[in-house]
């Protein structure tokens, strides 16, 4: 039986529904070109900010058993750079069938506006609005996805500024991720990444008893978090009607096929790259296909959103 | 969970865990006026030449470190910059973190006679590889330059190492042949008995240049690379060469595998992303 894994999210074609996630790999032109190579049907570039940032000295991402904690400070070159690198992947992945995402955060609602305008230059098929980042210095100190008001101003003043596709990047990280949603959408989000990492965490060194990390905290990350992923997924789904990438803990074909039974269109994968290493999309990409043959699925629309229908 | 995950989990192997584990220094040598030798209380079993560890200086930073010897676990430390003299501070007894082995080491190739090539403080793993390939009976030849004798550790080590021919450059001319040690690399390669391999460790235009030797002579070379790293083990993209990345592709790449980079011997990126040109 022929299997059709392609997927549309906000208008735009994936050959499959693996999505590199951001903060892992999508620093340069070369890696995304290499992970898209791999078998991923998108690639997400790192978040950016309008100036560079070094971010928090190391430890920065570490690897604790049921998943990774990182602090890494939204490290990035800067968006002049980031414009080249995902120009330069476009070029590459165009031919490829492979959809570029560009991920931007910044510091006020405002300068959301001028990111939005400054990364188009660069005509990324997706734009994600990243404003999620739990490891949040005291400037920041206020999660812009923490608040539904916020998330919406953010979203809009994004809206504003470009004619390319938005996914907002939402924290589960709130008391009610349904209205983070609700709100996102009213305000014109064409679709909602979901969810960023967990927490934040803290682990120590007992006998120095220090935070492992140097900034202290850091988000969750990896397969320990999947089913709060897949919660939250779930709950968004039920709620709004844009299309959903579910990112969070995904390391299997069974993990992708249990997040679009939540209703996701997409399905992002990055600590995975670390369990599995960045031959992962691939991997995943086979363990989907084996699930639909075996059940009978000739396209993914055959059995996404078919768990929404029992209740929570 | 399974039983390699739960034992990470409960930490049953301490070698099998990515949290740094901190452990006392238990010697400090001083090898010359800049270079010291950390001798930590760790025996870290299992490891190749060529692989590194995440070495962290709680309150500090964490820094990738090719291990110069595993049991007990060594690192041989040129004072540079902030991290490195900060390490140099330390004292034996005081406690520092680590996690690893990490990377892709040398791999021997038993049929050809090894001629290894270091620079400066990048010696130190090549003193592990050839101590290895002493081990395995391969014929071998360790070329060592560095800037003035003060840079070059090790020196004793190698030479008391049995079998093994050593060639000493020095820019100045302090130690050994005046000259770098790119130059007698030639002449090595015309002595080999068979066609060699070559295995290099040091600064990357030395590493760039013994990479055409290879490639004209047509023999094979491992080259162990070094940049900026955050996670040590595949995840963040910050150590990308290219499409390479040197903490889970390499630190030590093949020949074959540098054709055609623009990054090598060019590039490096800062702890933020950014691409500049190699110092």
């Amino acid at each position: 039986m022929e299997v059709d894994l392609s997927t549309t999210l906000c208008g735009v074609r994936l050959p499959n529904p693996t999505v590199l996630a951001s903060g892992i790999l999508g620093l340069s032109h070369e890696m995304m070109v290499r992970v898209a190579r791999c078998g991923a049907g998108a690639v997400t570039s790192k978040s950016c900010s309008l100036k560079p940032r070094a971010g928090y000295p190391n430890p920065t991402v570490l690897e604790w058993g049921p998943g990774l904690i990182n602090a890494v400070g939204l490290s990035n070159p800067g968006v002049e750079v980031m414009v080249e690198e995902i120009q330069a992947a476009r070029e590459k992945l165009t031919p490829l069938g492979v959809p570029v995402i560009a991920s931007i955060f910044a510091e006020t609602i405002y300068e959301f506006g001028t990111i939005a305008r400054f990364i188009s230059e660069a005509r990324p098929d997706l734009i994600e609005v990243n404003i999620s980042c739990p490891n949040i210095d005291d400037r920041y100190r206020l999660m812009f996805a923490a608040d539904p008001y916020v998330a919406a101003q953010v979203t809009r003043r994004v809206k504003q500024n470009t004619d390319i596709p938005v996914l907002v990047k939402l924290s589960p990280n709130v008391t009610d991720i349904v209205r983070i949603a609700q709100a996102v959408v009213e305000a014109g989000a064409d679709g909602i990444t979901a969810i960023n990492s967990v927490g934040p965490g803290i682990i120590l060194d007992i006998e120095t008893c220090r935070p492992l990390l140097a900034h202290g905290s850091g988000g969750l990350s990896g397969p320990g978090i999947r089913p709060i992923a897949v919660r939250c997924v779930y709950e968004i789904c039920k709620a709004v009607d844009v299309p959903v990438v579910a990112v969070g803990g995904v390391t299997t074909g069974r993990d992708v096929v249990e997040m679009l039974l939540v209703g996701a269109t997409a399905v992002g994968i990055g600590s995975a790259v670390y369990y599995r290493g960045i031959e992962v999309f691939r991997m995943v990409c086979e363990e989907l296909r084996e699930y639909m043959e075996r059940n009978g699925y000739r396209d993914l629309g055959a059995f996404r959103g078919r768990a929404l229908a029992y209740a929570l | 969970m399974d039983g390699r995950s739960l034992m990470r989990f409960n930490r049953v192997n301490e070698h099998e865990v990515n949290l740094p584990q901190t452990v006392r220094i238990r010697e400090i040598r001083e090898e010359t006026r800049t270079i010291r030798s950390f001798v930590l209380d760790v025996e870290l079993e299992g490891s190749v030449p060529g692989q590194f560890i995440m070495l962290w200086l709680p309150g500090v930073d964490e820094k990738p470190m090719s291990i110069a010897w595993p049991a007990p676990l060594t690192v041989t430390v040129a004072r540079v910059g902030p991290f490195s003299a900060a390490l140099h501070q330390r004292k034996e007894g005081d406690r520092v973190g680590w996690r690893g082995p990490y990377g892709r080491g040398f791999s021997l190739l038993p049929e050809r006679p090894a001629v290894l090539i270091g620079g400066g403080c990048g010696v130190t793993p090549l003193y592990f590889l050839a101590a290895r390939a002493v081990e395995q009976n391969i014929s071998t030849i360790v070329a060592l330059g560095a800037h003035t004798a003060l840079d070059l550790p090790y020196v004793e080590r190698f030479r008391a190492l049995h079998g093994v021919e050593l060639v000493l450059t020095t820019d100045d001319g302090s130690l050994g042949r005046r000259g770098f040690v790119t130059t007698v690399v030639s002449e090595l390669l015309d002595q080999a008995p068979l066609p060699p391999a070559i295995y290099a460790c040091g600064p990357e235009p030395m590493l760039v240049a013994l990479y055409k030797v290879c490639r004209e002579r047509n023999i094979p070379g491992q080259f162990s690379l070094e940049r900026y790293m955050k996670c040590g083990f595949g995840v963040c993209g910050q150590c990308a060469l290219d499409g390479l990345l040197v903490c889970r592709d390499g630190p030590v790449f093949d020949a074959a595998q540098l054709d055609g980079l623009h990054e090598f011997g060019q590039y490096q990126r800062s702890a933020a992303g950014r691409r500049l040109p190699l110092r």
